[in-house]
């Protein structure tokens, strides 16, 4: 895990330890944070592919703005994971173009 | 729909603090947020402030955040501030005055203010160079945000981009999280931040390349390198570029004002590079040209932290004034040390350039 362990001056209150999935894969992240800061934290760093020109995209901006970030959330597309909480058991997967939304009631 | 009197969109600096000022007068306050935290990029910061004892000189940024939060508990519990997180603004619509906002990613409300700060901050500038869309170009904001708040280490070695405050002030703090930074760039021929800043990661034996900018960014995935140039003052190469290791870049070219909202409430708007960026225009107590919309910290113009602790007071406090809360003496006397201590923040050399823009957007008054 990609985490800082040991700060001069900041001390780290994360919550308390979930697994997720990342494409179908099991990781380990914190409850409350960032999807995108927990995908970060296991090394993850490609979150889409674009619809046009395939080119990979990830983390940028970290407060919602810029759109890089989108992924399919729970089948949920179109996700800003720098500000969605990860929760527990959560289904995050790569965002291939502009993705699908879910058909009503599903 | 939901009813407040005062909306204070964005839980920065400025915004928490035009929402206690607001409550300190009796307001009913409702703040906005979109994060998952509130505190803007104050929680971010781990170095100590500069300015004079009100703005907490020597205290680190995320712990004069801390002291926010605590004047804000008190008003949460009395129900004077209402503090909605994770909730983004999309939009007002002008006929009505309503607010529209998202909870996370899904539920759509709408809010009716009397009256609205908006304290929404600021963006990362990007600039234009090969493959700058790659994983591993970051945003300096960006990285503060998963290192000190999530403490995730955002790569192994970075490349900074800017040698203005924000460049040197997120390379040190790089290097406390354990990160090694492989050289600060700077387009220009000079240090744009402050001596001191740039003295730490001197010290730490950083090198900063002035007349160096970035290129390319190489890798085909994610980042694992970058070409640099030097260039000269006319921002023309100047022999071979160079190829460095590097798994991150980080961008701290800048930023600009956040101002869709203002634009949309059709605010009077002025471009002014001083501030970088369009800005309201506003009167002294930082009221824009729409008689319910005040605007405070960086989306007035991007300058540092204490000043939107100021400026979010004053436009805290004029908004709850124009709802009739306060009395005149009060109101004066408040208005003027705010204008003092802005003042002070904004003397000297340091303050010249921001002195330069605010007298292109501040009128005395919008008239009665």
């Amino acid at each position: 895990m990609n985490l800082i362990e040991k700060h001069p001056i900041l001390e780290f209150q994360r919550g308390r330890k979930v697994q997720f999935f990342f494409d179908g894969q099991e990781m380990e992240g914190f409850e409350g944070e960032p999807i995108a800061a927990a995908l970060h934290a296991n090394g993850v760093r490609i979150y889409r592919v674009t619809p046009e020109m395939k080119r990979p995209r990830g983390f940028f901006c970290a407060i919602g703005k810029c759109s890089s970030c989108f992924m399919v959330v729970d089948g949920v597309p179109n996700v800003r994971t720098c500000v969605t909480a990860l929760t527990e058991g959560m289904r995050v997967e790569t965002q291939t173009g502009k993705g699908l939304v879910p058909p009503v009631g599903a | 729909m939901r009813e407040t009197e005062i909306l204070v969109i964005g839980g920065g600096p400025a915004g928490l603090s035009a929402a206690l000022e607001a409550a300190s007068l009796g307001a009913e306050v409702t703040l906005l947020d979109s994060d998952l935290k509130l505190g803007g990029q104050l929680i971010k910061q781990t170095h100590k402030f500069f300015g004079s004892k009100e703005e907490h000189a020597g205290t680190r940024g995320l712990l004069i955040a801390d002291l926010l939060f605590r004047e804000l508990e008190d008003y949460k519990s009395q129900g004077k501030i209402k503090v909605l997180s994770n909730c983004t603004a999309t939009g007002y619509y002008k006929e009505d005055g309503v607010v529209s906002y998202v909870v996370g990613e899904d539920e759509y409300v709408r809010i009716r203010p009397r009256k609205i700060v908006m304290a929404t901050g600021a963006q990362e500038r990007l600039i234009p160079f090969h493959n700058n869309d790659l994983p591993g170009v970051y945003g300096a904001g960006a990285i503060q945000t998963l290192m000190n708040v999530y403490g995730v280490t955002p790569g192994q070695r970075v490349l900074m981009v800017g040698a203005g405050n924000i460049g040197l002030i997120v390379s040190y703090q790089l290097m406390q999280a354990g990160v090694e930074i492989v050289a600060i760039l700077e387009a220009l021929s000079k240090i744009g931040g402050y001596w001191v800043h740039a003295a730490k990661v001197r010290r730490m034996g950083v090198p900063i390349l002035l007349n160096h900018t970035i290129k390319e960014a190489l890798g085909t995935d994610v980042v694992t390198g970058a070409v640099i140039q030097e260039v000269d003052s006319k921002f023309q190469p100047v022999g071979d570029p160079q190829r460095v290791d590097c798994d991150v870049i980080c961008l701290a070219v800048g930023l600009t004002p956040t101002c869709e909202m203002l634009w949309q409430a059709g605010c009077e708007m002025k471009f002014v590079p001083q501030l970088c960026g369009y800005v309201a225009k506003r009167d002294s107590l930082m009221r824009t040209s729409h008689p319910d919309i005040w605007v405070a910290g960086d989306a007035a113009g991007i300058e540092e932290a204490s000043s939107a602790m100021v400026e979010g007071r004053v436009a805290g406090l004029a908004a709850a004034a124009a709802l009739n809360y306060g009395t005149p003496e009060v109101l004066k006397e408040r208005s003027t040390m705010y204008h003092k201590r802005l003042s002070d923040l904004r003397a000297g050399e340091v303050g010249e350039k921001i002195r330069e823009g605010l007298c292109q957007v501040c009128c005395e008054c919008w008239g009665a």
